[in-house]
């Protein structure tokens, strides 16, 4: 199993009274609560706390996109592993990943995402969500009918970027460029892994198995609110004849280590509710804009609501918008991995056991974290719960993990050392 | 309430639905936001004097998934203007609400001999920065209801699925229309209409509800001040954006009126 660190970036001075006073945290959150000289703190400090992950043996660290919100200050996750790739040496950098419909033209993550390659000398996954309505329909102004279309092609773009040696012609539908020959050219040939972030639609998972990329299930409510869409994605690998390789799969997972339950409990409550109930806090008219859901999605959604009257999702989603919830609702729901080494280790073994997936993105920074509790629950991880989870899926190959430069052909970054102005 | 004659043209390999009742000289009608999931009073008023012909837009309810082949505001108008010569309503006068209103006013616009007499209710395609319409997108699912009518029980019985409907298909339906709005109108509703107003040469009814909480009521008059034929405007009390669902014998009796 691969265990893999991702920080969401989160502002975390968002104030007490924000669910109650204002309607969203992400589009339209108002900008007076954005300190720039604390934000400034804040990311040299999330900085630290993913270097600090590659430093405890994690097997890769992770960043993803986000735009006008409150909870992820990466509107460029490019510029943040870029950062990564200078202060780390053999850790893999997934950034997961860029919204292809947004960039324009798509020849712009061809090119980030090589220059991403090239200098971390290789160790790069290229992650292409389509992106949250909030993120592109909204905060970017995309057209929800030709989203997913823009988003298909954009794909085929960049690949072609990548693979193609001669400069070529581009005659897309919503993309057309004369002459597309990126510079730099990736390490990783014929191109970095690809990883798709999805919700739980049945042509991501049907794309995902006819191009062989790795599906990941970014919820955040835990493993046992996860496993129904798991289980949709695992019953159509099958139906399409493809392998139970858990590698195939990743998923998000909120996780809080101490020596004790009780340690945990008196540490972590206060940041996973401020994460659940400030960070989550979303204006439901921004969730959900017609045309986003494809139409196959929203039929296998609807028959399934018809023939359940309310699915583990639906029931979260009531609680999320009636009122906030208390740590003992996350924990009891899954939510949270909660709890002392010996506890935390058998929660993943189940979510290994329930989910099947190999690459888990651990969620250990959530919330209002600072960066000394942070960088406690990562080493105890590290320490405590990592070593004994390295052997499971062990009989599968990870065909879609980076292949980096040797070292003896890597770089050595000049080491760091600030001077002062003064001397 | 008796129903229409259904027929049915192709439109790029997509069956659009044509509904027809009435005699007299035709007039057409094209449906505006959310489109027509089933036959409403307003055309039946309508149908009383004329024979009224009712083409949907692609991807509205009767429309298909039409819209899913046009990508561009170009792609868009050649559309409604090829459906509505296989519908017969060539040198027809023609009438339009909301997003069907737009579609009509640029017809009459681009093709000025294509209809004899316009009248449009609440049409999007304009953006005043001062005084923007609201965003019909980005709403929950309970608040749509009164954005479209100032009832909003109307609204709601109009997209309520009839005995018998299909309960998958019905709501897929009618989000499938809030979808091919969106992607002729998305995200401000505005298509530089303006530019295109002074080349309407049709006698042009501009007729807006009251209580419109969609499109700002005073876009009528910007859109009179651009219009290049002769024109009159019309407030309908105790209507919302869709004010021939609020109002249907008063907006259909102005309508009737101003044809003639």
């Amino acid at each position: 199993m691969k265990l893999m660190w991702f920080h969401l970036m989160p502002y975390t001075e968002l104030p007490e009274n924000f669910r109650q006073e204002h309607p969203s945290v992400w589009v339209d959150i108002h900008s007076s609560l954005f300190d720039p000289k604390r934000a400034h703190l804040m990311y040299n400090d999330f900085m630290d706390e993913l270097e600090y992950a590659a430093d405890c043996g994690f097997d890769a660290i992770c960043v993803n996109e986000h735009h006008s919100n409150g909870y992820g200050l990466m509107p460029s996750p490019n510029l943040i592993a870029s950062a990564l790739a200078r202060r780390t040496t053999q850790v893999p950098i997934c950034v997961l990943g860029n919204s292809l419909a947004l960039y324009n033209p798509p020849t712009r993550v061809a090119e980030e995402f090589a220059m991403l390659d090239v200098i971390s000398g290789g160790r790069l996954i290229a992650g292409f969500p389509v992106g949250t309505p909030m993120d592109t329909v909204f905060a970017y102004g995309q057209n929800p009918s030709t989203l997913r279309e823009k988003y298909l092609e954009a794909h085929d773009l960049v690949i072609k970027a990548w693979t193609e040696k001669e400069t070529f012609a581009f005659n897309g539908r919503f993309n057309q460029q004369r002459y597309v020959n990126i510079w730099p050219r990736p390490v990783q040939q014929p191109h970095p892994p690809i990883w798709i972030p999805g919700g739980g639609s049945i042509e991501t998972w049907q794309w995902c198995a006819q191009m062989d990329y790795v599906y990941c299930y970014l919820s955040y409510y835990g493993y046992k609110a996860g496993k129904a869409t798991m289980d949709g994605f695992w019953a159509e690998m099958a139906r399409l004849g493809k392998d139970r390789n858990p590698y195939r799969a990743g998923f998000a997972q909120v996780i809080a280590v101490a020596e004790s339950r009780q340690q945990a409990m008196d540490l972590y409550t206060e940041p996973a509710e401020y994460f659940f109930n400030r960070c989550l806090h979303i204006d439901p008219r921004f969730a959900a804009p017609a045309g986003y859901s494809t139409e196959a999605t929203q039929r296998a959604g609807l028959e399934s609501m018809v023939k359940k009257a309310a699915n583990a999702q639906s029931l979260i989603m009531g609680d999320k918008m009636n009122r906030g919830m208390t740590m003992q609702d996350f924990v009891d729901r899954g939510y949270i991995v909660i709890g002392s080494p010996d506890e935390v280790l058998e929660q993943i073994n189940a979510l290994a056991d329930d989910l099947h997936v190999g690459h888990l993105m651990t969620l250990m920074h959530f919330g209002n974290m600072d960066k000394a509790l942070t960088q406690y629950n990562t080493r105890m991880f590290a320490e405590h719960v990592m070593p004994r989870l390295k052997d499971r899926f062990a009989d599968y190959e990870d065909r879609w993990w980076p292949q980096p430069m040797q070292p003896a052909e890597s770089a050595t970054p000049a080491a760091f050392a600030p001077k002062l102005a003064a001397e | 309430m008796q129903g229409p004659e259904v027929t049915t043209l192709d439109f790029e390999g997509f069956p659009i639905r044509v509904w027809s009742k009435g005699s007299g000289p035709p007039l057409g009608f094209l449906a505006g936001f959310g489109g027509l999931p089933r036959w409403v009073p307003f055309l039946d008023r309508l149908a009383e004097r004329r024979h009224v012909v009712v083409p949907s837009l692609p991807g509205f309810p009767g429309g298909d998934r039409a819209h899913t082949v046009l990508d561009t505001h170009l792609d868009w108008v050649l559309a409604v203007r090829r459906i509505l010569q296989a519908a017969g309503l060539q040198g027809a006068d023609l009438a339009g609400s909301s997003v069907g209103g737009s579609l009509a006013a640029e017809v009459a616009a681009i093709w000025p001999d294509s209809l004899r007499r316009l009248a449009l209710i609440a049409p999007f395609g304009l953006y005043d920065e001062a005084d923007p319409p609201a965003d019909p997108w980005a709403q929950r699912p309970d608040s749509l209801a009164a954005l479209m009518c100032a009832d909003p029980e109307t609204w709601k019985a109009l997209r309520a699925p009839p005995e018998g409907a299909n309960g998958v298909e019905w709501p897929i339906e009618q989000t499938r229309a809030i979808e091919a709005s969106a992607r002729i109108f998305f995200p401000l509703g505005n298509t530089r209409l303006e530019k295109r107003l002074p080349l309407i040469k049709a006698p042009t009814l501009l007729l807006w509800g009251e209580a419109d909480r969609a499109i700002p009521p005073a876009y009528a008059a910007r859109m009179a001040a651009k219009l290049g034929g002769p024109h009159e405007m019309v407030t309908i009390p105790g209507a919302g954006h869709l004010a021939e669902f609020d109002q249907p014998d008063m907006v259909a009796r102005h309508v009737l009126d101003w044809m003639g």
